[in-house]
């Protein structure tokens, strides 16, 4: 079978090969322990090709230049992971009754269950955080040029990323059901109802009817933790997928070394 | 950018490519610091800011206070700075709309072969441009309270009456806007002028009896507010009769 290439790891830390009469040839339990994962990778590999793939993503070059601001992205996917996994267990005490229920779920979380208040707070200060790391990302990408050719699509992407995150924030305010909750969304609903040809239909469809009333709060809670969620998921797919195809920019600034070497070669 | 401006960036893209470094680890190991400062902050709001929950939701009550998070602080600026309803429409869903649009189309209007943000001015300045006017109605917005606060000087007379009088006109102030007497008094220079009648002067014409009576047994359509707490209520007839 082919031997994967060994990846690209700095000397640093690489561990020294082991020095003559070190090692008496027999095989630790270490060792042992290595061998049968790397066999289980294999045994994967064999069958799905995956290691191709994981290859493609991990082991590409970043151009020279890549600096701290190309974090952001991946900071954003991250607040992100955080967001879905504390969703899932909020989901797992909310329910989106309006009559009696949400509000009252919501209590519980936060004043009865073990860790709840720190999950419940890491899910509402974490959607700040995304929110902030979504527009930090998008002004360093502006601020690089780095929706011209050939990533204008990765940009349009990332619109549409950005407008389902705050569609997030809008939709899971309400779903704690207190005061500030319902009037807010009130508001925001209604400002939805003032626009032009779909603004009506808009505001009705969030609503559920012409009025909030508890199938608002289960829309709003199919929009918040299904939907939407699903989307942004295979969106930040397909945001990936081109920001390996294609590379991250380099610093606009940053100029090739071998460039006029290369054009006397070529002329 | 036309074709040889294409090559010419691919050409000079791959060469900075083949300088640049692995992703794995070098970019990984950057990344895996953010996420852990990411996580971090995240952990660290939540045990200090910790998470409130307000009164239960209840659409009979009269009063409120439709604060969204922070991120939409501007959009609801906007809606408290227009007052001309004509123009409200324009302003909450059109900018914002006509935003989205442009955002989207970015790289299809701007499809100039530099990079540098020093080189493209037009760009640069309508960024921050753009970023300082969307902070401005943030920071607004974060301080200016509910959506339908009252901008009102307090009178002479509770001024002269010492800061307890003050603090009382204020909170009635503040309960009136979040009651929601705005959509049907004209107080001032906020409200509508209709259905009921205008409030600016009401002091003058109605003793604070009079209108303590009026609030807990109105006339239709104005609705009963007689189940507001008792300091906001008392807050309110004293807000009121000192508009004179
Ligand atoms: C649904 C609309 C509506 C709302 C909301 C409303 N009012 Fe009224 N109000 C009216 C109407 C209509 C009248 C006139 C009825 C009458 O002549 O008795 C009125 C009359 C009054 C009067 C007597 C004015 C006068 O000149 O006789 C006072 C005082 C008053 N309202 C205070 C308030 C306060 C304080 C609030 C908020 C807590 C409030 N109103 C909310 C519709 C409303
Ligand atoms: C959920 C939100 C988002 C996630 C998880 C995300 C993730 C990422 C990641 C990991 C990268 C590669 C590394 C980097 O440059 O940071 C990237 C690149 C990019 N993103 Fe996003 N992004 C999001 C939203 C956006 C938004 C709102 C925009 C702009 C409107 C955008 C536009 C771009 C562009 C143009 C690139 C290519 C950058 C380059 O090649 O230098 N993304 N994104």
């Amino acid at each position: 079978m082919p031997k994967l290439p060994a990846p690209p790891i700095p000397s640093l830390l690489k561990s020294p090969p082991p020095r003559p009469g070190e090692s008496n040839g027999a095989v630790t339990p270490a060792e042992e322990a290595m061998e049968a994962g790397v066999s289980v990778v294999d045994w994967i590999d064999e069958r799905t090709s995956l290691s191709g793939a994981a290859r493609w993503m991990m082991f590409r070059k970043v151009p020279k230049g890549t600096n701290w601001f190309y974090t952001l992205g991946s900071a954003t996917m991250f607040a992100f992971l955080n967001q879905a996994v504390t969703g899932v267990f909020l989901a797992m005490y909310y329910r989106p009754e309006a009559n009696g229920g949400a509000y009252e779920s919501v209590r519980h979380i936060t004043n009865e269950v073990f860790l709840g208040a720190l999950v419940r707070g890491m899910h509402k200060w974490g959607a700040s955080v995304m929110v902030a790391l979504v527009f930090l990302h998008m002004a360093r990408t502006f601020f690089f040029g780095a929706y011209k050719y050939p990533r204008e699509l990765n940009w349009v992407i990332g619109v549409a990323l950005l407008i389902l995150t705050m569609v997030m924030g809008f939709t899971g305010y309400l779903l704690p059901f207190d005061e500030r909750a319902y009037w807010a969304t009130i508001v925001g609903v209604n400002i939805n109802g003032t626009g032009p040809l779909i603004g009506p239909y808009l505001s009705d469809f969030l609503r559920a009817g012409p009025e909030i009333s508890a199938a608002t709060l289960t829309r709003f809670y199919a929009i918040h933790m299904m939907i939407v969620p699903g989307l942004i998921a295979a969106l930040i797919g397909a945001h990936l997928y081109l920001v390996a195809k294609l590379g991250t920019t380099a610093p606009p600034w940053i100029k090739a070394e071998k460039k006029a070497q290369l054009r006397r070669s070529e002329a | 950018m036309n074709q040889r401006q294409k090559e010419e960036y691919l050409r000079e893209y791959s060469i900075l490519k083949s300088e640049g470094k692995p992703f794995f680890p070098y970019a990984v190991a950057k990344d895996a610091l953010m996420a852990c400062i990411v996580m971090a902050v995240i952990i660290c709001a939540s045990l200090v800011l910790g998470v409130e929950l307000g009164a239960r939701a209840n659409p009979a009550t009269t009063s409120f206070d439709p604060r969204p998070d922070w991120y939409f602080f501007f959009l609801f600026e906007i809606l408290r700075i227009v007052r001309i309803p004509a123009l409200v429409q324009l302003a909450t869903i059109g900018i914002p709309t006509l935003c989205m649009i442009l955002l989207f189309l970015l790289p299809f209007y701007d499809r100039g072969p530099e990079r540098r943000p020093e080189r493209r001015p037009i760009a640069t300045l309508s960024a921050i441009a753009v970023i300082g006017a969307m902070a401005y109605l943030t920071i607004n917005g974060a301080e200016a309270g509910s959506v339908y606060s009252l901008k009102i000087k307090p009178p002479q007379s509770v001024l002269l009456a010492g800061p307890k009088a003050l603090a009382e006109f204020e909170a009635g102030k503040k309960a009136i806007a979040q009651s929601g007497c705005e959509a049907c008094h004209k107080i001032g220079e906020n409200g509508n002028p209709g259905p009921g009648p205008e409030l600016t002067h009401i002091g003058a014409r109605i003793p604070a009896e009079g209108i303590a009576r009026t609030i807990v047994n109105p006339t239709a359509p104005m609705p009963s507010f007689k189940g507001l707490p008792a300091k906001k209520f008392e807050a309110i007839v004293f807000f009121l009769s000192h508009l004179k």
